[in-house]
C-alpha cells in the first residue's frame, strides 16, 4: 500500500471510534430525554454517571480525524469544510451545547438541561451524518466552497445517513449503558436499556436497509461499491454483527453485545472506505490529494508515538470506569488508606536557598538581556524559569506556613 | 499533487472577510482564557494536594478537591471551544488550510494527543478522589500538567510558524519541498512566544483564583481555607508577573528582528528612525503622526535592540496595503504592556510587604486590587493576542499568504457568526452558573469547623489576625 493511503485508513479508524464512543455519548442523552416514570430519574443519573468520566476523551476522536485530514489531505479538508460549512457549524454548536448540558447536568437535574442535551445530541450526529452523505454522494467538488451550500447536504443520501447516525448513536448507547448497569448491579436499569437496545437495533437495521435503497437512486457509485466485491463483504459483515448484537442483547450477554455493536459500526465504515476508493472527492484520488511523502511519514511517526502513550492511558481510564472504581460508594470499599501522607511539618526555605535562587534568577536575567541569540540567551532564560519554578514553591510554602505560625 | 499558494484554490470574492476574522477572533478570545486554566491550573491544584499529602491538613486537600471541580468544568468548556476552532480553520480559512495544512499539520497531530492525554487524566484525577490511593491520585495529576504544556507548545509552534514561516519553498505559486519538522520546531519565534504565553497563563489563573478569595477576604471569610486558597495562586502570579517583563522583552526583540512592520505598528512609527523614541498613549493619525502621545526619546531603540541609537524600521518602508491596522495593534499592545506593568506593581507591593513585615498586606485596597487583577490579566492576555494576530495582518502567513487569499468563498458566514455569538452567551452563562454552584457547595464538617467553628480557628491566630486586618483596613 502506498504511504499516501495510510492516513485515510487511520481516519476511518478514528471515525469508527468516534461513532462507537462519541456516538454512545450522544445516544445516552436521547435516552435521558425519553426516560420517564418511576425509573426516569435513575436512568438519567445512571446515564450521566456512566458517561461523565469518558465523554471528553470520546470527543477528542473527532478532532483527531480532522487533524489527520488537514495534514495528510489538506485540499480535501479545505473543500469539505468550505462547501459543508452549514452542517459542520451546526454539528459544532451542537457539541458546545452538549458540553453545556454536561457541565450543568453535573450539578443539577433540570428538565431544561435534559432537553438541551437531547436536542444537541440529535442535531450533532444528524449534521455529521449529512456531511458523510455529501461526501459519499459526490456532492463536494474540489475547491473553495465550490459545492452547493444547501443541496450538498440536504439531499436523500445525506438525510438518510443523518437519520442513520442518530439511530446508531441511540443503539450503541443503549448497549453500552445496559452493560454498565449490569456491572453496577442495577438489574432494573440494565433491563430497561436492554429493551431500548433491542428496539433501537431493529430501527437502525431498518434505516440501513432503506438507506441502501435510497443510495441506489441517489448515489449510484457508492451503491455499486457497497453491493459488489469487498464492499459487499463489509456490508454483510456489518449486518451479521448487527444481528449478533441483538442476539447477545436478547441473551443478556452485554459484554459480547458491546463488541458486536462496535464491529457492526467498524464494518460499515470500512465498507464506505472500500466503496469510495480510490477517490476521496469527485475526480481526486487519495494519492493525488495526499501531502508529500515526508509529511505523511512524519505524521505516521507522530501517530505511532502518540498511540504508544494514548492506548495505555485509554485502557487505564476505561479500566477504572468499567471496573466500577468511579461508581458511587466505591470510595467506601476500595480505598483503605486515608489521605494522609508523611505528616511532616513544612518549614519555609532557608535564607541561603532564597539567596541562591535569587542569584540564579539575576544571572539568568542579565544573560538573557545581554545576548540576543544563541546558547547564552537560552541558558539565561532557562535559569530564570528554573528559579521561577523553585521560587514559586518556596514562596507558596512560606506563605501557607506563615499562616500557621502567626 | 502539491498544494499551492495561488492556484490550488483560486482567489474568491468574500464580502464578509472582516466578519470571518471577527468570528475567528471571538472564538479565540473565548478559548484562550479557558486554555490558561488547562495549562496553569493543574500545577496549582497538584501543589495544593501535595501540601495536604505532606502535612495531613484537611483544608489543603479540600481546596485541591474543590479546585479540581472548577478545573474540569473549565476544561470541558475548553474542549468544545477548541473543537470549534479546529472546525473554523476549515470553515473560514480553506485557502490557508489547503495550501499549508501539510506544513504545520503535524503539530496539531501532537496537540491532539496532548488533548487526549489531558482529557483522560483530568477525568481520572477528578473522579478518582478517594477512590485511588493518595499517591496514585497525586501521580494522575502529573500527565494533566505535562499535557497542558505540550498542547500549548504545539499550538504555539503553528502560530510561531505563521509569524516566521519557513520549511517550504514557493515555486511558481506552489508550496514545495515541505520540511514540517524544521518549519515547526526550528523556529526562533517558538520559544519566546511559548514561554510568554505559558507565563501569561499562570498570571491569568493566579490572579483570577486569588481574586475570588480576595473577595471572600473582604467579606470577612479569612480562615485557613480561604487564606491558603488565596496565597498559593497569588504567590505564583506575583513571581510570574515580573518574569514576564523579561520574556516580553525577548519576544519584542524577536518581532523587531523578523517582523519589523509589526513592531512599527506596535509603536505607530511611520518613518524609519535612528534612536527612535517610544510614544505612550495617543492616537495614530493617517499622516503618520501620533496625536496626544507622550514621547520618551530613544526608548524604542533601546527596548527593541538594546541600543539607544539603533535604527528602527518605519511603516513607510512598505506600501500601505502591506500594513496592519495601526491603531488596533498599537492600542492592544499598549493595553497589554500597561496592564502588565500594573500587575508587576501589585506583585511588588505584595512581595515588599511580605518581605518587610512577614505578613500579607492588610489594607482593603490590596484585596480590591487583587480582585481587579484577574479580569485585568485576561484583558492583557487577549490584548496580547490581538497585538500579535492583528499585527501580522494583512498576512495569514507572514509575507507569504494574505488573509484575503485564505478566506472561504462560501456565502452566509455572517449567520454562522450570529449563531456562534448566541451559543457562546449560553456557554458563558451556564459556566458561570456552575462555578457559582461549586463555590456554594457546603464544606465537609471538618473544614466547616476549621473555618467557622468558634473553638478552633478563631482562638488561634489566623481568624483573629484576619479580623485585625479587617479593622486596620477600614
Amino acid at each position: 500500500m502506498p504511504v499516501a493511503d495510510v492516513p485515510v485508513l487511520i481516519m476511518l479508524v478514528g471515525i469508527a471510534a468516534y461513532v462507537v464512543l462519541g456516538g454512545a455519548d450522544f445516544g445516552s442523552s436521547f435516552w435521558s430525554l425519553t426516560a420517564r416514570g418511576k425509573l426516569g430519574g435513575e436512568i438519567r443519573e445512571h446515564t450521566h454517571r456512566s458517561m461523565a468520566p469518558v465523554w471528553e476523551a470520546n470527543h477528542v476522536w473527532l478532532i483527531f480525524v480532522l487533524v489527520v485530514c488537514w495534514t495528510a489531505y489538506p485540499e480535501v479538508f479545505g473543500s469539505i469544510f468550505s462547501t459543508l460549512w452549514i452542517p459542520l457549524i451546526i454539528a459544532c454548536l451542537g457539541i458546545i451545547m452538549r458540553a453545556v448540558s454536561y457541565v450543568v447536568g453535573g450539578v443539577a437535574d433540570e428538565r431544561g438541561v435534559v432537553i438541551l442535551s437531547a436536542i444537541s445530541s440529535f442535531i450533532t450526529p444528524f449534521a455529521l451524518g449529512t456531511v458523510v452523505g455529501a461526501i459519499v454522494s459526490g456532492r463536494v467538488p474540489v475547491g473553495n466552497a465550490q459545492g452547493d451550500l444547501v443541496s450538498s447536504w440536504l439531499n436523500p443520501t445525506s438525510i438518510m445517513i443523518g437519520v442513520m447516525a442518530v439511530t446508531v448513536c441511540a443503539y450503541v448507547a443503549a448497549v453500552y449503558l445496559a452493560g454498565d448497569a449490569k456491572r453496577n448491579g442495577s438489574e432494573e436499569i440494565a433491563e430497561a436499556f436492554r429493551r431500548r437496545g433491542l428496539g433501537a437495533g431493529l430501527v437502525a437495521g431498518a434505516v440501513a436497509a432503506i438507506g441502501i435503497a435510497v443510495m441506489h437512486n441517489d448515489a449510484r457509485e457508492i451503491y455499486d461499491g457497497l453491493t459488489s466485491g469487498a464492499g459487499l463483504v463489509a456490508v454483510l459483515a456489518s449486518a451479521v454483527a448487527g444481528l449478533a448484537t441483538i442476539a447477545f442483547l436478547w441473551m443478556r450477554r452485554y459484554e459480547l453485545a458491546r463488541f458486536c455493536a462496535a464491529g457492526a459500526v467498524i464494518a460499515v465504515v470500512a465498507g464506505w472506505g472500500i466503496a469510495q476508493s480510490p477517490d476521496i472527492l469527485p475526480g481526486l484520488t487519495v494519492s493525488d490529494a495526499a501531502a508529500a511523502d515526508n509529511v505523511i511519514i512524519g505524521l505516521l511517526v507522530c501517530i505511532a508515538v502518540g498511540m504508544l502513550i494514548l492506548i495505555p492511558s485509554l485502557l487505564l481510564l476505561y479500566g477504572l470506569v468499567l471496573g466500577g472504581r468511579f461508581d458511587p460508594g466505591s470510595d467506601r470499599n476500595t480505598v483503605v488508606e486515608t489521605r494522609v501522607g508523611p505528616m511532616t511539618e513544612l518549614g519555609g526555605p532557608r535564607p541561603r536557598s532564597v539567596v541562591a535562587v535569587l542569584g540564579v534568577a539575576g544571572v539568568g536575567a542579565l544573560m538573557s538581556i545581554a545576548f540576543s541569540s544563541g546558547a547564552p540567551l537560552y541558558i539565561g532564560i532557562a535559569m530564570v524559569l528554573a528559579a521561577l519554578a523553585i521560587g514559586c514553591v518556596m514562596l507558596a510554602v512560606t506563605l501557607v506556613t506563615a499562616e500557621e505560625s502567626d | 499533487m502539491l498544494a499551492s499558494v495561488s492556484s490550488a484554490f483560486p482567489a474568491v470574492d468574500q464580502d464578509y472577510l472582516l466578519e470571518a476574522r471577527q468570528m475567528q477572533a471571538l472564538s479565540f478570545a473565548v478559548h484562550i482564557p479557558l486554555v490558561c486554566f488547562g495549562v496553569a491550573f493543574p500545577a496549582m491544584v497538584i501543589f495544593t494536594e501535595w501540601l495536604g499529602y505532606r502535612t495531613g491538613k484537611a483544608h489543603y486537600t479540600a481546596i485541591a478537591k474543590r479546585w479540581s471541580k472548577v478545573m474540569i468544568t473549565l476544561f470541558a468548556a475548553g474542549v468544545v471551544t477548541g473543537t470549534l476552532l479546529s472546525f473554523e480553520l476549515g470553515i473560514l480559512w480553506p485557502g490557508f488550510m489547503s495550501a499549508f495544512g501539510e506544513v504545520f499539520g503535524l503539530a496539531f497531530g501532537l496537540e491532539g494527543f496532548s488533548f487526549f492525554i489531558e482529557a483522560i487524566f483530568i477525568a481520572i484525577y477528578v473522579y478518582g478522589w478517594d477512590r485511588l490511593s493518595p499517591k496514585r491520585h497525586l501521580l494522575a495529576g502529573i500527565p494533566v500538567m505535562v499535557a497542558g504544556f505540550t498542547g500549548s507548545w504545539m499550538v504555539i509552534a503553528v502560530n510561531a510558524w505563521m509569524n516566521a514561516p519557513s520549511g517550504f519553498d514557493v515555486v511558481n505559486g506552489d508550496v514545495v519541498n515541505v520540511q514540517p519538522w524544521s518549519a515547526l520546531f526550528g523556529n526562533g519565534h517558538l520559544w519566546p512566544q511559548l514561554i510568554h504565553m505559558y507565563l501569561a497563563a499562570y498570571i491569568v489563573v493566579g490572579f483570577s483564583i486569588a481574586g475570588v478569595y480576595a473577595f471572600a477576604w473582604l467579606k470577612g471569610r479569612r480562615g485557613p481555607y480561604f487564606r491558603t486558597a488565596m496565597v498559593i495562586p497569588l504567590a505564583i502570579a506575583c513571581l510570574a508577573a515580573p518574569t514576564q517583563l523579561l520574556i516580553g522583552d525577548w519576544s519584542a526583540r524577536n518581532v523587531a528582528e523578523d517582523q519589523p512592520i509589526k513592531l512599527a505598528a506596535f509603536e505607530g512609527l511611520y518613518k524609519t528612525t535612528e534612536g527612535a523614541p517610544e510614544t505612550i498613549l495617543g492616537w495614530y493619525e493617517p499622516d503618520g503622526s501620533i496625536k496626544y502621545g507622550i514621547e520618551i526619546p530613544k526608548l524604542l531603540s533601546l527596548l527593541a535592540y538594546h541600543d539607544p541609537n539603533a535604527t528602527v524600521q518605519g511603516l513607510d518602508t512598505v506600501p500601505e496595503e502591506d500594513r496592519p491596522p495601526i491603531n488596533v495593534v498599537r492600542i492592544a499592545f499598549q493595553t497589554m504592556v500597561g496592564i502588565g506593568t500594573m500587575l508587576v506593581a501589585l506583585a511588588a507591593w505584595f512581595l515588599f510587604v511580605f518581605y518587610r513585615k512577614k505578613r500579607i498586606p492588610e489594607t482593603k485596597w490590596f484585596y480590591r486590587a487583587v480582585i481587579a487583577a484577574g479580569p485585568a490579566a485576561v484583558v492583557a492576555l487577549i490584548a496580547g493576542w490581538v497585538t500579535t494576530e492583528v499585527g501580522r495582518q494583512p498576512w495569514v502567513v507572514y509575507g507569504v499568504m494574505r488573509t484575503e487569499e485564505a478566506v472561504t468563498g462560501a456565502e452566509g458566514i455572517i449567520f454562522g457568526y450570529t449563531a456562534l455569538v448566541l451559543v457562546y452567551l449560553v456557554l458563558a452563562g451556564s459556566t458561570f452558573w456552575v462555578l457559582r454552584r461549586i463555590a456554594r457547595t457546603p464544606f465537609t464538617p471538618e473544614i466547616a469547623a476549621l473555618e467557622e467553628g468558634p473553638g478552633t480557628a478563631g482562638a488561634k491566630g489566623p481568624e483573629s489576625g484576619g479580623k485585625a486586618g479587617h479593622d486596620a483596613g477600614s
